[in-house]
């Protein structure tokens, strides 16, 4: 017995080599794997780009892209059609602001409260019947909205019909508000322990810590909430389509009925011929949506680099 | 105390107050509309409800096949949704060098959440039931719905791995576990809660989507329940859509009754994750 | 142990690749439709076999109602009904995706020409008609319009109820949006009244005009908006809205809609409702399309809320 313990000290028997070698083997090939779900993400957002593309530019050789984007008449299937998309544009612009200046504050603060204020049965009771809200089907919302929320904004602003920008801002925001409040409560919950017995042992009151320490320190995670429930909100299609009023005419307030660019893609797909005149420009239209969408999380990202410096982690 | 002190003290009393309302405000109409939902549409559950087919286009008989081509739908979602994004998550943090391109392909995934749902459902024609030839079936939409959770899942998986402190990494690394091993018992148990929160809002959103699934196999009505992944499925969504919008005379506790049913399928979802999340979190 | 790891390991891949050639072996098999011409001669006994029909959503409560009956009768046949729009029928026809294209409205040209480039012949069966009633609120006291005034309110060139006889209220104008046929259709007969000697083909929906994606949403909003003004197929009036007598011109007496005056032709407001198919259908296809077509079938086009096609 001696000996045997001797060898197994002394040099490197073969088969933990072999082990060695096979653990290499085993890491490299779940490497593979990993590396092969990164591409297969890569090559999805792609594919996406690349359909929204080929169907959508051809446009461009009919109508200029200026003509395009601040043409104000949307006449798809008259003789000869225009295809100008201001109208939708400003819809999209105003609903979408309407409703991300109402879902961010709601939604941070939500998160702040269920992440430091609330106990721990009610935030793992809380989160489940919020996050549900994500679940419910957009032509439910639709319905909700058509039911309940128009006639109430009829009431209130005193319109003609409460099928406008206003009541649509106010469903995305409902539709939104899960993603934001769940992405942020997880990102201030992994903020260190550390961090916030630092702030309380300088003296902090609470909030305090979670408004000068904890919410930057999640800063990221808040930011990419934010980005999700707001690229949820602008590429919100069902609701929309039933309760903004898909008027064609340029919005000069919320309170107007509008059509956004996604009930604009919704509405005229299902009659759209495939690959046609109206068929391109209603994926022209995805373009668009898509390059405003990367310009805003561009420049968040940009705001966001500068804050993350102050806080390297 | 001191008036410093004083007023520190009420401004966090206030914050916590408006805190308090964001909170209301959020859990309120979320609680009201189940509320509305459940009262609207008990009516319609009965067994037969349940268990039987649609008739007369939709206003009578049950949405069996819908509730079962939903089920379907969230597996076939979770099964290639899931995989693929928290690994690639795990690809863009862990093993992803740190230079423009991954920052720009990190922005373009988050950006894959604005696309609008239709656009996937031209996707999936395009590329699943014609160029794949899957035809229109249930592979086909679960791919396309897949497609668009894909942007969620990596996008939190990301951040969840992101927020675990580099402290445990290079603790790990430094007694010489490899890198994988290092991701599999240390980073990914910490950022589970994370990974899971953006699971359950994908499949959850999947669950409830219509435009992507109306052009690439989503049937109103079908004579059985699909044998194969190859075949063409109902699902509650769609079938919500059909008979609310376009069945004349559909009575109004059969739509109400048929949305409470999606989200009874949800949340039996969502309750299980969050289960699954709770525990993961204690033992942090 | 350490085999038991590394087996853990190879796991997960190894079922992905199973899964994978799963997939990618039964992808050839079961993948492609069913051929629009089965073969097999108009069989006497049971009948069998499966029908895929896409298409327009108008159509939709109809064709449900004739599949449900026809596999009632045909045990054996399983008939599959969808939507969204006719366009996205058509499409599918061209594609080779679907049997039967259920349409609101006509193939264009340029979709035939399409489809002959891809060797789809379509074949057009006229199979029920639609009749578009004009709805107010029950206490408009509006009861009928002329076609010239129709097109000036859905032009926003008439903006104020008192300007047709009614309140002084601004009229709210719903409309279908472009997913749907009944949009082009009205379009064309009414807002640019191509049966009239007024016809204007220039003239457009007005940009104010609400277009809207559901038809049980318009006649709902109608329902309870005092000054709202829609035109749903007939189907879909409820006891909830009020039905307007339409004029073709100002001397004419105002019809109001009912499957007797669609039938007749003096109800001005009517579209025709078709199967596309690619090439004369026979086989299961003819079956059930006859079927339709019969004195039968036509009894539950007015069950479902729609016109059967003349006799």
């Amino acid at each position: 017995m001696k000996q045997k313990a001797s060898t197994a000290v002394v040099a490197p028997v073969s088969s933990e080599k072999s082990l060695r070698r096979r653990l290499r083997l085993g890491e490299r090939i779940v490497e593979g794997w990993i590396f092969l779900a990164g591409t297969l993400a890569i090559v999805v957002l792609l594919g996406i780009i690349t359909i929204l593309l080929k169907e959508g530019l051809p446009i461009f050789a009919h109508t200029s892209p200026l003509e395009f984007l601040f043409g104000a008449t949307w006449y798809p299937i008259s003789d000869p059609p225009t295809f100008g998309i201001l109208p939708f544009f400003v819809s999209t612009l105003m609903i979408t602001l309407i409703a991300t200046a109402v879902a961010i504050p709601i939604g941070v603060g939500c998160a702040a409260f269920l992440a430091e204020v609330a106990s721990a049965k009610i935030r793992e009771t809380t989160k489940p019947v919020i996050e549900l809200l994500s679940g419910f089907p957009s032509v439910m919302m639709g319905f909700i909205g058509l039911a309940l929320l128009s006639p109430l904004v009829q009431t209130m602003f005193n319109l003609n019909t409460g099928l406008c920008g206003l009541t649509a801002s106010i469903m995305l925001s409902l539709m939104s508000l899960p993603i934001i409040v769940s992405v942020s409560e997880d990102a201030l919950h992994a903020v260190p322990q550390e961090f916030k017995e630092a702030s309380y042992a300088l003296g902090a009151t609470k909030w305090e810590t979670i408004w000068y320490v904890c919410i930057p320190a999640a800063l990221s995670g808040i930011a990419a909430a934010i980005m999700l429930g707001v690229g949820r909100a602008i590429g919100e299609t069902m609701t929309v389509l039933m309760v903004a009023g898909g008027a064609l005419a340029v919005p000069v307030s919320p309170t107007d009925p509008m059509m956004p660019m996604t009930a604009a893609i919704a509405s005229g797909i299902g009659n759209a011929v495939r690959g046609d005149l109206k068929y391109q420009a209603l994926f022209a239209i995805g373009v668009i949506l898509f390059l405003m969408t990367l310009t805003v999380n561009l420049v968040a990202d940009r705001v966001l680099e500068r804050q993350k410096r102050k806080f390297a982690r | 105390m001191t008036k410093a002190e004083m007023s520190r003290q009420v401004s966090q009393r206030t914050a916590f107050i408006f805190l308090g309302i964001a909170t209301a405000i959020a859990v309120v109409p979320v609680l009201f509309i189940i509320i509305y939902t459940i009262i609207s549409g008990a009516g319609a559950i009965t067994w037969g409800f349940l268990t039987q087919f649609p008739s007369q286009a939709g206003k009578a008989g049950g949405i069996l096949p819908a509730i079962i081509g939903t089920f379907y739908l969230m597996l076939g979602t979770v099964l290639f949704a899931l995989p693929v994004g928290i690994f690639a998550g795990v690809y863009l943090t862990e093993y992803a060098r740190d230079n423009w391109l991954t920052k720009v392909i990190n922005m373009a995934i988050v950006n894959l959440a604005g696309v609008p749902s239709i656009v996937f459902g031209l996707f999936g024609l395009g590329v699943f039931v014609l160029a794949f030839n899957f035809g229109l079936s249930l592979l086909a939409a679960s791919l396309t719905l897949a497609c668009q959770a894909l942007a969620m899942v990596t996008t939190t998986s990301r951040e969840a791995i992101l927020a675990v402190p580099r402290e445990y990494r290079e603790g790990s690394l430094a007694i010489g576990v490899t890198r994988w091993q290092t991701v599999r018992h240390i980073v990914l148990p910490q950022a589970l809660p994370g990974i899971i929160t953006g699971a359950v809002l994908a499949i959850s959103r999947a669950a409830g989507e219509t435009a992507p699934i109306l052009v690439v196999g989503a049937a109103f009505i079908l004579p059985r329940l699909p044998q194969s992944p190859f075949d063409q499925f109902m699902a509650l969504p769609y079938h919500l859509y059909t008979v609310s919008a376009h069945v004349p005379g559909t009575p109004t506790s059969v739509v109400w009754g048929v949305a409470l049913l999606l989200l009874v399928v949800v949340l039996s979802f969502d309750i299980l994750a969050a289960v699954i999340r709770a525990r993961a979190r204690h033992r942090r | 142990m350490l085999t038991k790891l590394l087996k853990r390991r190879f796991l997960v891949p190894l079922v992905v690749v199973l899964v994978a050639a799963v997939v990618l072996t039964g992808c050839n098999s079961t993948a492609a439709t069913t051929p629009a011409v089965p073969t097999g001669s108009a069989p006497v006994t049971a009948l069998s076999g499966s029908i895929k029909i896409i298409g327009s959503n108008t159509v939709t409560p109809l064709t449900s109602v004739w599949a449900e009956d026809f596999m009632k009768a045909n045990p054996k046949v399983s008939i599959a009904v969808s939507g969204p729009g006719s366009g996205v029928g058509i499409a599918a026809l061209i594609d080779g995706t679907t049997d039967i294209c259920q349409s609101s409205r006509l193939i264009t040209a340029k979709e035939i020409d399409t489809a002959k480039g891809k060797g789809v012949n379509p074949y057009e069966i006229k199979v029920a008609s639609d009749a578009l009633a004009v709805v107010v609120h029950p206490s408009n006291p509006v009861s009928e319009l002329t076609i010239a005034q129709l097109s000036a309110i859905y032009t926003t060139q008439i903006t104020n109820w008192k300007e047709v006889g009614g309140r002084d209220a601004p009229i709210v104008a719903l409309a279908r949006d472009t997913s749907s046929g009944t949009h082009a259709f009205f379009k064309e007969h009414v807002v640019q009244m191509v049966e009239l000697p007024t016809k204007n083909t220039k003239l457009e929906y007005g940009g104010k005009v609400l277009l809207l994606p559901s038809t049980t949403g318009g006649v709902s909003e109608v329902a309870k908006n005092p000054n709202a003004i829609f035109y749903p197929g007939m189907g879909y009036i409820t006891s909830a809205v009020k039905s307007l007598g339409i004029k073709k011109t100002a001397t004419d007496i105002a019809v109001l809609p009912s499957v007797k005056t669609a039938l007749d032709g003096t109800y001005p407001i009517s579209r025709l409702l078709l199967f596309y198919t690619n090439g004369a259908p026979n086989g299961v296809i003819k079956a059930f399309v006859d079927y339709c077509l019969s004195l039968e079938g036509q009894k539950k086009v007015t069950e479902v809320g729609y016109v059967p096609l003349a006799r």
